[in-house]
C-alpha cells in the first residue's frame, strides 16, 4: 500500500523532470529550428570574415533559412571559405545569389546576407556563391577616414 | 605543539578522504542503480527526490522572479531589455539552476542523509547487517548515491524550468516586456546542447557529490548523539563548500577556457 504511492510519486516526479526537458529543448532552446528535416551545403569565399562564426544564422530577407556549419582558410587561395547549410524548401536561390557578411545591430553578432538575383538557373548542393561581399570592418573604415582626411587638408 | 596539530589535522583530513574514497570504489563501483532492489532505489528517490520538490519549485520561482526584476532595471538603462530572457534562462541553466539546486539538496536531502546513517550506525544497525553477512555498503550506500545522482538533475531541471517562468511572469506580466521579445531572444541565444545538457551533466555531478559527502559523513559519524550532529553540520558545510568549488572547475572544463 504504501510501496504504491512512493511508486507512484517517483514516476510522477520522472514524468515531469521529462517534462521540464522537453519544455527546455523545444520552448527555452527553440531546438525545432534545427529539426526541420533536410538542408543542402554551399559555399562561398571571403576577403575578411571578421568575426563569423560556425553556427551563424543565413538569412535572406531577415528570415533565417540556414546556418554557417564550418570556416576554414583556403591555403592557396589565402581566403576564408564558409559552408552554410541551407535548409532544403528553399529551392529556388539563383545561380548569381550574392552573398554579404552583415551585423545585427551597431554590435550585435554577424550573419550572412543572401540576396537572389535573375539568373534562370538555380544554385545546387555544393555548389559556389560566386558574389560575395566582406564584413565592414571597422578599423579599416576609420583608417580610410583617416587617410581621406588626411589627403584633403 | 603548533606543528604537530596542523600535522595531525592534514593526517586525519588525508585518511578520512581516503575511506570516502574505500566507501565510494566499495558501494558505486560494485552495483548498478538496481543492485539492492529497484525497490530501495525508488524509495531512496522518494526520499531525497519528491520530498524536495516543494523547496526547489518555490525557490526556483522566486529565483527567477528577482532575476527578471534585477535584470530590467540593469538591462533597461541600455535599452536592451529585450535581452531579458536571454539573460535570465542562460543564467538559469547554466549557473544557478545546478548550483542552486545542489546547495538546497545539501540543506534538505544531504543533512537527512547523515543522520539516518548514522543513527543507522549508532543503533548499531550497520554492524547487525555485517553479523547477518549483509554488506552495509551495498544495501545502505548504494541506492542512496544512485537516487541522489538521479533525483538532482532532475530536480535542477525543474528548477530552471520554474525559474525562468517566473521570470516571464515579471518581465511580461508585471514590467511590460514584448513576450515574443522575451521567448525569441532566449530560443535564438540558448544551445541544447551547450547550456542545457552542459548544465544537466553539472548537475549528476553534483548530486553524486553531495550525496557522497553525505552518506560518507553519516557512516564515518562518531556513534554518538553528539557526533551525528556534528556529522550533519559537516556534510551542509562540505557540501556546499564542494558544489562551489566544483562548479568552478567544471564550468572551466565545459567552457575550455582555462
Amino acid at each position: 500500500m504504501q510501496m504504491r504511492n512512493v511508486e507512484l510519486t517517483v514516476g510522477a516526479f520522472m514524468i515531469m523532470g521529462i517534462v521540464a526537458l522537453v519544455l527546455m529543448a523545444f520552448r527555452v532552446s527553440g531546438l525545432t529550428q534545427q529539426a526541420t528535416s533536410d538542408t543542402y551545403t554551399l559555399k562561398a569565399r571571403f576577403e575578411n570574415l571578421a568575426g563569423l562564426n560556425e553556427r551563424a544564422k543565413v538569412s535572406m530577407s531577415g528570415v533565417t533559412i540556414g546556418r554557417v556549419t564550418k570556416v576554414y582558410l583556403d591555403q592557396e587561395w589565402y581566403s576564408a571559405v564558409v559552408e552554410m547549410e541551407i535548409n532544403a524548401d528553399v529551392e529556388t536561390l539563383t545561380r548569381d545569389t550574392s552573398a554579404a557578411i552583415l551585423t545585427a545591430g551597431l554590435l550585435g553578432e554577424k550573419y550572412i546576407g543572401l540576396t537572389v538575383g535573375a539568373d534562370p538557373e538555380y544554385l545546387e548542393d555544393g555548389d559556389w556563391i560566386e558574389d560575395t561581399q566582406s564584413a565592414l570592418v571597422l578599423e579599416e573604415l576609420i583608417g580610410r577616414f583617416l587617410f581621406n582626411k588626411a589627403e584633403e587638408g | 605543539m603548533m606543528v604537530q596539530r596542523l600535522g595531525r589535522r592534514g593526517v586525519s583530513a588525508m585518511q578520512s578522504m581516503g575511506r570516502a574514497a574505500i566507501l565510494f570504489y566499495r558501494s558505486l563501483l560494485w552495483g548498478g542503480p538496481g543492485s539492492a532492489g529497484w525497490r530501495d532505489l525508488l524509495q531512496q528517490i522518494h526520499a531525497v527526490g519528491v520530498r524536495s520538490l516543494s523547496i526547489i519549485i518555490v525557490a526556483g520561482f522566486f529565483v527567477g522572479m528577482v532575476l527578471g526584476l534585477q535584470g530590467y532595471t540593469i538591462l533597461i538603462d541600455f535599452g536592451s531589455e529585450a535581452a531579458l530572457g536571454t539573460m535570465v534562462s542562460l543564467t538559469l541553466l547554466r549557473e544557478l539552476g545546478p548550483v542552486m539546486t545542489a546547495l538546497l539538496f545539501a540543506g534538505r536531502a544531504g543533512s537527512a542523509l547523515t543522520a539516518e546513517i548514522g543513527l543507522m550506525k549508532t543503533t548499531e544497525q550497520l554492524s547487525a547487517m555485517e553479523m547477518m553477512g549483509v554488506d552495509p555498503l551495498k544495501r545502505v550506500i548504494t541506492p542512496r548515491l544512485w537516487a541522489g545522482m538521479i533525483a538532482v538533475p532532475i530536480l535542477a531541471l525543474l528548477f530552471s524550468t520554474v525559474g525562468i517562468w517566473g521570470g516571464a511572469f515579471v518581465a511580461v506580466d508585471l514590467l511590460g516586456i514584448d513576450e515574443g521579445a522575451y521567448w525569441g531572444n532566449m530560443q535564438a541565444s540558448v544551445e541544447f546542447y551547450e547550456d542545457v545538457v552542459k548544465g544537466i551533466v553539472k548537475s549528476v555531478v553534483f548530486g553524486l557529490v553531495v550525496t557522497w559527502i553525505a552518506v560518507f559523513q553519516g557512516y564515518d559519524s562518531v556513534p554518538t548523539s553528539e557526533g551525528i550532529g556534528k556529522a550533519t553540520t559537516q556534510t551542509v558545510v562540505v557540501s556546499s563548500l564542494a558544489v562551489l568549488g566544483l562548479d568552478f572547475v567544471l564550468t572551466a572544463i565545459m567552457l575550455g577556457g582555462v
